[in-house]
C-alpha cells in the first residue's frame, strides 16, 4: 500500500457497543447480553455515532487513507459517508466478538495506522489496549453504556474533530489516558467495581477530550513534575508509602529513580521500594507496626480516589494510616475534567467513606494545593 | 458632578433605536517587521562631523570608556528613513483595535475604562514630562504633594491607615502585600511556621501567583454548591500554618462573595491576615471599604479603576493600603508632610524594604488623582453604580443568546463584570471561544479568552464600566447575537474568521510546554539554538 496522499486512519466501530443502555441494561458485553438487548428491541447506537465523527473529520477533503473492518465494524459506516475505505479482515455478520476489536486494531497498526479512532464503550478501550497497548495513537467516539474510561472524546463531533486536528499535524501532544473498566457481572448486580486496566496514547487539545474542558499553565506532564518535586521532597525516612496506581503517581516513583507498577499498588521507603504490585494482604502485613502514608490520584473520568482502580488499599489499609496520612495528588487539569463535581471514594464500607468524606487537601503542584470536595 | 466627569460617564443615553452591524473592515498592510525593512545605508538623520577645531579640543571621547566595556561591532539595528520608520509605525497602528477605537467591553478583569484625554495632557506638561526621579526632593515639592493627596484619597475610599504607591503593578502590589504579612509573622517568631496562603480559584489569579512567588504554600478554594467561595472549605483549609488570605470580592466571575465577613473573622481566629484585592474596585467605589470588611491590606491598581491608561506591562501603579498596625512594614520610603514641606523617609527599620526603584510612577498619579478630583466623592459612588448596571444589563442582553450562561451562582446578579460560557454552542455547533472572539473582530470589537485558570468552560469575560451607552452595548450585544447565530446555521464562517480584520492565528501549543520555552538569554542559547551554557 503506498503512503501518498497523506495520513492514515484506522476506523473500528464495535456495533454491539451501547446496545444494552437504552434496554436498562447497564452494559453489552456478552453475547447473552446482547442477545436479550435486541430481544428488549435495542438498536444499534455505535454506527450512527462513528458516522457522526467521521463526517466531522470530513475524510475525503482531507485526503485521508481509511482503513476499517468489513460490514457493521466500520466499512458500513464509511460507505454512507461516501468513502471509499481500504477493508481487511473478516467478520461473522451480527455475530462480532471481542476477538474481532483485537484482532482489527492489530492489522492496522501492522499496516502503520497513524491513529486508531474507535466507537464503543470501556470494553472496547479494553479490547484495543489489550491489543496494542501504547504503541499507536487511540482516540474513542463515546457509544458505550460505561464510558469511564479517559480515552474518549467528549462527544463524536469532538472526536472527529480532534482526530482531524491530530492527522492534520495540528495537534501533536499525546496523553496517557486510563482504560478502565467496571466488572459488568457486578455492575448489573448494583455493585460497582471499576479496574484500571491500561493506558492508551490520545491526542490531546485543551476542551476537546473527555473532561478536558480545561487548560492551565504549562500542561499535564510539567504538572506531574512539579507535583512529584514536592512530595518526593517531603518524604520522611521513618514513614513507609503506599503509592496507588496512576501517572501522576508514577511521576513521583520516577522522580526517586524508582520503576512503578502502572496500574498496580506499590510500597516505597527511603527512596526504595519495599514491595511492588501489592494487595490488600501484603498491604496489612507491611503495615504492621510502621509509620504510613497513602498517595492516591483520582483514578478515571469520574474522580474516584478510593474503591476504583485502587481496591487493594482497601478500608482496612485506610483505617490503618488514617486519613491525616492519606496524600491526594492529581494534576490542576485533571481536577479541571470535572467540571466542579466532587470527588468520591467507595471502599465498600459506609463508616470509612463517610471519614473519607468532606473537604480534602489536594496536591496540584509544587508549593500549591487545593481544597477539594469529596463525595461518599 | 463636574464637567469632565460628564464625559466619563455617558451610559443611559437612551434610544429605542435596534443596532445594526457595522460594514467594518480592518486595513491590512502585510507589513514586515521593521528588520526585514531594513536596507543597508538607508539613513534617518545624518549627523554632521565634528568640526576640527572641537575634535582637536576634545579628542577622540571614546578613549574615557574602557576598553573591556566598548561594543566590539556595533548594534544590529534596522537602517531606515525617516518617512519609512513613520510609514511602519502607522501602518502597524492601522491593524489594531485599540481601546479608544472599540466598545472594549471585552477584557474582562482589565476594566478598561475611558482614559479622559485632558489628563493625558496633564501628565505631558512639561513641568511633568521633565521631572527626574534623582531630583532633590526640595525640587519636587509639587508632585510629592500631589501624591501625598492621592495617598489621602485613597485611605478614604478604603479605611486603611497608611498607602505606598511604590508598587509598579497590581502583581507588584500583591507581591508587597504578601512580602508584609510575612514580615508581620516574623516580628512575631511565627514565619517558620506559618507558610501558607489561602486564596480562591476565582480570585485574580495574581494572587495564587504573587503568593507562590514569594515562597509560600498556595492553598485554592474551589467554589460550593451554589458557585460562592466555599465557607466550609476555608474551615478545612485554615490552621495554625495559615500566614493569610489573599482573596478579590467580587470574583472574577463579578460574583460578590455575601460571607466576606466571616471569611474574614474566621481568618483572623486562626491567627492570619487577610488581604483584599481590589485591583478592580469599580464596583465598589464609595459603596463598601476594605477596612470595614476587616481586611488588613488592600491594593488598587490605578490603571484599572482610576483610569490611567493601561501601559501593556508598562509603568503602572499598584497602591498597596495597610492597617496602622502593618504600617511600619510598607516599603521604603514613604511620603511624610511636616505641616509645610514634603519629604521621602527612607528610614524604617521595620519596612520590608524596596519593592521598585524611587516612589511611584508619577505621570500615572497624576492621571488618577485629576480623574478623582473631577468626579468627587459623589461622582465615584456613581461610577460605580454606573458599571454595575451597565454590566447587569448587559448580562441580561447576552443571556438572551443562543448557546450562552453565566455559570456558577446562576439567576443572580453580579457586580461589574460577569465569566460567560459558550460551552452549549460549542457542544452544539463545535465552534469554540476563541472563535468567537476573532469572528466579532470582523465587526470591529473582541473579546480576549485569556481566563486562568480555566474552570470555565468556553470562557468570556466581559467588563462593560461605567464608559459605555447603552447603545454602545445593544451593538456588542448584537455582534455578540449575530456570530452565536452563524455559529448554528454556517459555523464555517465563524471557524475561519477572522475576513475583515489583521488578527492572525497561531499556535499556541508551544505556549503550553516548558521545555520549549526561553525565557532568559542563556535558555535561548540552550533551548533554540542547541549551545551548552
Amino acid at each position: 500500500m503506498s503512503r501518498a496522499g497523506g495520513k492514515r486512519l484506522g476506523l473500528i466501530v464495535n456495533p454491539v457497543a451501547g446496545i444494552g443502555g437504552r434496554v436498562g441494561l447497564k452494559g453489552s458485553d456478552g453475547r447473552a447480553i446482547q442477545q436479550q438487548a435486541l430481544e428488549l428491541g435495542a438498536v444499534p447506537e455505535s454506527p450512527a455515532r462513528a458516522r457522526q465523527a467521521l463526517e466531522t473529520i470530513g475524510a475525503a477533503e482531507n485526503q485521508l487513507e481509511l482503513i476499517t473492518y468489513p460490514g457493521e465494524m466500520g466499512e458500513d459506516t464509511a460507505r454512507e459517508c461516501g468513502l471509499e475505505p481500504t477493508v481487511i479482515g473478516a467478520i461473522e455478520r451480527g455475530a462480532t466478538t471481542a476477538a474481532d476489536t483485537i484482532g482489527a486494531a492489530r492489522e492496522m497498526q501492522r499496516l502503520g495506522a497513524d491513529l486508531l479512532l474507535f466507537a464503543g464503550g470501556d470494553g472496547t478501550a479494553r479490547d484495543v489496549c489489550k491489543s496494542v497497548g501504547a504503541e499507536v495513537p487511540a482516540l474513542g467516539i463515546p457509544a458505550g453504556v460505561k464510558i469511564h474510561s479517559a480515552v474518549f472524546a467528549t462527544s463524536p463531533r469532538t472526536a472527529g474533530a480532534l482526530a482531524a486536528l491530530f492527522l492534520a499535524g495540528r495537534v501533536t501532544r499525546l496523553r496517557e489516558a486510563e482504560v478502565m473498566d467496571v466488572d459488568e457481572e457486578a455492575y448489573r448486580g448494583g455493585r460497582v467495581s471499576a479496574k484500571l486496566y491500561g493506558y492508551l496514547r490520545m491526542p490531546f487539545r485543551r476542551r476537546l477530550v473527555q473532561g478536558q474542558k480545561t487548560a492551565s499553565g504549562p500542561g499535564e506532564a510539567a504538572s506531574m513534575q512539579a507535583i512529584a518535586a514536592y512530595v518526593a521532597e517531603k518524604m520522611e525516612d521513618d514513614c513507609l508509602y503506599v503509592i496507588g496506581p496512576g501517572t501522576t503517581t508514577r511521576a513521583i516513583t520516577s522522580r526517586l529513580g524508582l520503576e512503578k507498577t502502572l496500574i498496580g499498588v506499590d510500597v516505597v521507603s527511603k527512596a526504595e521500594l519495599v514491595a511492588a504490585d501489592v494487595n490488600e494482604a501484603q498491604l496489612l502485613k507491611l503495615l504492621e507496626g510502621h509509620k504510613a502514608r497513602i498517595v492516591v490520584t483520582p483514578i478515571g473520568g469520574q474522580g474516584f480516589i478510593f474503591g476504583r482502580g485502587n481496591q487493594q488499599i482497601s478500608r482496612r489499609v485506610i483505617e490503618e494510616v488514617g486519613r491525616e496520612n492519606i496524600i491526594v495528588v492529581s494534576t490542576p487539569e485533571k481536577i479541571g475534567y470535572l467540571a466542579g463535581r466532587p470527588l468520591w471514594v467507595d471502599t465498600g464500607d459506609r463508616s470509612v467513606d463517610a471519614m473519607l468524606a468532606g473537604h480534602i487537601r489536594i496536591v496540584t503542584g509544587y508549593n500549591q494545593q487545593i481544597i477539594y470536595k469529596v463525595s461518599c | 458632578m463636574s464637567q469632565s466627569a460628564t464625559q466619563t460617564i455617558v451610559a443611559g443615553s437612551a434610544s429605542g433605536r435596534q443596532p445594526a452591524l457595522r460594514r467594518f473592515h480592518q486595513a491590512r498592510w502585510d507589513e514586515p517587521i521593521i528588520f526585514e525593512l531594513s536596507r543597508e545605508g538607508q539613513r534617518g538623520i545624518l549627523v554632521p562631523e565634528v568640526e576640527a577645531e572641537i575634535r582637536e579640543q576634545v579628542g577622540d571621547v571614546l578613549a574615557t570608556v574602557p576598553e573591556q566595556m566598548r561594543r566590539k561591532q556595533p548594534p544590529a539595528l534596522p537602517e531606515l528613513s525617516q518617512p519609512q520608520v513613520l510609514r511602519h509605525y502607522l501602518r502597524l497602528s492601522q491593524e489594531n483595535l485599540g481601546a479608544d477605537l472599540n466598545i472594549d467591553v471585552g477584557q474582562g478583569t482589565c476594566t478598561m475604562k475611558y482614559s479622559p484625554k485632558v489628563n493625558e495632557q496633564l501628565a505631558r506638561m512639561p513641568q511633568m514630562a521633565d521631572l527626574h526621579p534623582l531630583q532633590d526632593e526640595e525640587t519636587v515639592q509639587g508632585i510629592l504633594e500631589i501624591m501625598y493627596r492621592f495617598e489621602q484619597i485613597l485611605k478614604e475610599i478604603s479605611g486603611m491607615h497608611q498607602f505606598s504607591l511604590q508598587p509598579g503593578a497590581g502583581s507588584a502590589a500583591i507581591y508587597t502585600n504578601v512580602s508584609i504579612i510575612r514580615a508581620y509573622h516574623r516580628a512575631r517568631g511565627d514565619a517558620e511556621q506559618r507558610r501558607e496562603i489561602i486564596t480562591t480559584i476565582f480570585s485574580h489569579p495574581s494572587n495564587a501567583a504573587c503568593a507562590k512567588t514569594a515562597g509560600f504554600e498556595v492553598v485554592t478554594l474551589y467554589p460550593d454548591e451554589d458557585g460562592y467561595p466555599d465557607l466550609e472549605a476555608l474551615k478545612a483549609a485554615l490552621s495554625e500554618r495559615t500566614a493569610g488570605l489573599l482573596i478579590t470580592n467580587p470574583e472574577d466571575t463579578g460574583i460578590f462573595n455575601p460571607r466576606i465577613q466571616e471569611f474574614v473573622d474566621l481568618v483572623h481566629q486562626a491567627g492570619g491576615l487577610c488581604s483584599y484585592d481590589q485591583a478592580n474596585a469599580n464596583g465598589i467605589l464609595g459603596i463598601t471599604r476594605a477596612r470595614e470588611a476587616g481586611f488588613d491590606l488592600c491594593h488598587f491598581n490605578l490603571h484599572k479603576t482610576f483610569s490611567a491608561p493601561h501601559g501593556c506591562g508598562g509603568p503602572a501603579v499598584g497602591a498597596t493600603g495597610v492597617t496602622q498596625e502593618l504600617a511600619p512594614f510598607l516599603p521604603v520610603p514613604v511620603i511624610e508632610f511636616d505641616g509645610s514641606r514634603y519629604r521621602l523617609n527612607y528610614y524604617r527599620p521595620a519596612s520590608i524594604g524596596k519593592i521598585g526603584p524611587f516612589y511611584g510612577v508619577a505621570p500615572v498619579v497624576l492621571r488618577a488623582y485629576a480623574w478623582v478630583m473631577s468626579l468627587g466623592a459623589e461622582g465615584l459612588r456613581e461610577v460605580a453604580e454606573t458599571a454595575v448596571l451597565n454590566n447587569n444589563y448587559l448580562l441580561k442582553k447576552v443571556l438572551e443568546v443562543p448557546g450562552v450562561s453565566a455559570p456558577y451562582a446562576r439567576g443572580k446578579r453580579r457586580i461589574e463584570q460577569v465569566r460567560y460560557s459558550w460551552e452549549q454552542l460549542a457542544e452544539d455547533t463545535g465552534v469554540h471561544s476563541e472563535q468567537i472572539g476573532l469572528r466579532a473582530a470582523d465587526f470591529g470589537v473582541h473579546y480576549w479568552t485569556s481566563h486562568h485558570p480555566y474552570v470555565v468552560p468556553e470562557p468570556c469575560t466581559l467588563e462593560p464600566t461605567e464608559s459605555y451607552s447603552k447603545d454602545e452595548l445593544d451593538e456588542y450585544a448584537a455582534i455578540l447575537a449575530h456570530v452565536a447565530h452563524e455559529a448554528y446555521t454556517d459555523p464555517e464562517v465563524v471557524k475561519t474568521a477572522p475576513h475583515n480584520s489583521t488578527i492572525h492565528t497561531i499556535d499556541h501549543t508551544p505556549l503550553d510546554d516548558p521545555s520549549q520555552w526561553a525565557i532568559t538569554w542563556r535558555a535561548y542559547l540552550r533551548k533554540v539554538c542547541g549551545r551548552d551554557k
